[in-house]
């Protein structure tokens, strides 16, 4: 598994990019993932990541985007225009979850 | 006598009723199983039904000549389950209790979910092939469409079969070309997905199966709603999609008696441990099949599998027993590629679809991931053995686990995007 150093801390990463260890990451640590990814994080930004890390420590996997509509209570329309094109994911990206998985 | 209280007559409900009675003794063990209807239909014949390759008579059975002598069938509507009560409410006003419960009301597809979609243009301009009635009313459909733009469209993942929306393109392309008017008529094909399929060793040969036929592959496309006057797919980033005959596979959902009883997720999948299908929070209480919320695909091959864990698991349980099986996933689907050719994928949790041989390794007869003509009489072949040998409980010769002998282990596959 890589390992990588982001803002002075040491991570581990799946080969996507995606963190693994759910207890590495902090705030900090998921601002600077959001910029790699050109987003700049607002409250609006962070009531969303907030609620992925707390679901995941709930449930155990990273949760679609149609239960952060649901359950989260932000609406999809929202979530693309916080992170575009590809919202579940950069979500899950800096949340330092897995990615979600694409259901087979 | 102790009570086993089924919910569903379907692929899941049937084998397990079947298989059941014939392990729990009569004197001691009551089953019951409940539908709304005694309608068994043959899901996977509704690919077929749009190019006149099947008739209706050949998909829709009656439920009851499918379960044994010593199961009551009892069609009606579940209102909710009451699991603290171990109580099933139907809708009529009958209640019954049970002992242990299982939970197999499979998934259905939602129209009514999109904005637009159930609009004025529903089953004019726009169809679904995962029931009965959209699959006959799109087969007339396609009997008058010569021309336009042909849209394939799936909504939100996860859905039941997933790869028949890609058969349907693949089989749809083949038919146009038949009738000679594949070059008067442009075909996309729509997914919320970031490629053809999930999996990225069959998502990339799939992939390259859309672009051969000339279909352009609209991908991480999330439906917002459906324009009908200007017949559009609209995304919720605002992309527009035109078309002139869109077939869409709308959100799928479990049952909404699942939501009524508070034991669903918010798609009103009923969570389970994904190896013995048992319910975290009450232990009398089983979802097997499309119904419950595990990772692998919502199709007949995996109830299937499920089911065989399943018995051998649920005997063990009733004897206070810990539960020895662990279902791993297992899927096996025939694809259908048009022009008399298919492929066959299998795969479970871990293990992505891989190219080798099935059921024995190096032997076959069939082949994984790759177009033969074998692989789709094989899936026609399917429909008798479904009847025949699957439902009634019979053994399948296939095992239940996954095997990797006979596969070729992929190159460490690209990044997905």
């Amino acid at each position: 598994m890589p390992t990588t150093t982001i803002d002075g801390h040491q991570i581990h990463v799946d080969d996507e990019g995606f963190m693994t260890a759910y207890h590495e990451w902090s705030e900090d640590v998921g601002k600077s993932l959001a910029t790699q990814i050109g987003i700049d994080m607002t409250d609006e930004h962070w009531t969303a990541i907030r609620f992925l890390r707390q679901d995941f420590a709930d449930r155990g996997e990273t949760p679609t985007l149609r239960r952060v509509t649901v359950v989260g209570g932000i609406p999809t329309k929202r979530l693309f225009a916080l992170f575009p094109q590809k919202p579940a994911k950069k979500m899950a990206y800096i949340a330092g979850l897995p990615k979600p998985q694409g259901c087979v | 006598m102790k009570d086993l209280l089924i919910l569903g007559a379907g692929t899941a409900g049937t084998m397990i009723a079947n298989k059941l009675r014939r392990r729990l003794p009569r004197d001691e063990w009551r089953i019951t199983v409940v539908d709304r209807d005694d309608r068994h239909h043959y899901q996977p014949g509704y690919l077929f039904l749009p190019f006149g390759t099947y008739t209706p008579g050949q998909v829709v059975r009656s439920r009851h000549a499918f379960l044994p002598d010593g199961v009551d069938f009892v069609i009606a509507d579940v209102d909710r389950v009451e699991p603290a009560g171990s109580q099933v409410h139907l809708a009529d006003g009958r209640t019954l209790g049970y002992d242990y419960l299982v939970i197999a009301t499979g998934t259905t597809p939602r129209p009514d979910q999109t904005p637009g979609m159930l609009g004025p243009e529903w089953r004019r301009s726009i169809f679904d092939f995962y029931t009965f009635e959209g699959s006959t009313a799109l087969a007339e459909a396609l009997k008058s469409f010569d021309h336009g733009r042909l849209v394939v469209h799936v909504t939100e993942m996860p859905i039941k079969c997933p790869v028949a929306p890609l058969e349907f393109t693949f089989l749809a392309e083949s038919w146009l070309r038949e009738r000679g008017v594949r070059d008067r008529v442009e075909i996309a094909y729509v997914t919320p997905l970031s490629g053809a399929f999930t999996k990225p060793v069959a998502s990339a040969h799939l992939g390259s199966m859309l672009d051969e036929r000339k279909i352009a592959l609209e991908a991480d496309f999330m439906v917002e709603s459906i324009d009908n006057d200007r017949k559009l797919l609209v995304s919720y980033d605002e992309r527009e999609i035109p078309f002139d005959l869109l077939v869409t596979v709308p959100l799928n959902m479990g049952a909404d008696f699942v939501a009524r009883s508070g034991m669903g997720d918010e798609l009103n999948y009923v969570p389970v441990d994904k190896h013995t299908l048992l319910s975290p929070t009450h232990p009398n209480v089983f979802a097997v099949g499309d119904a419950n919320d595990i990772p692998a695909s919502k199709a007949g091959s995996v109830a299937h599998f499920a089911v065989e864990v399943f018995v051998e698991n649920f005997l063990e349980h009733i004897e206070g027993l810990p539960m020895t099986g662990s279902f791993d996933g297992h899927a096996n689907c025939f694809v259908e590629s048009g022009g008399g050719k298919g492929l066959l994928i299998d795969f479970n949790y871990d293990t992505e679809p891989l190219p080798g041989k099935y059921p024995l390794p190096m032997v076959g007869p069939l082949d994984l991931l790759k177009e033969t003509r074998a692989n789709h009489l094989g899936k026609l072949a399917f429909r008798h053995i479904y009847w025949n040998v699957l439902l009634p409980g019979r053994p399948m010769p296939v095992p239940t686990h996954m095997s990797m002998a006979g596969k070729v282990t992929a190159q460490p596959t690209e990044n997905q995007e």
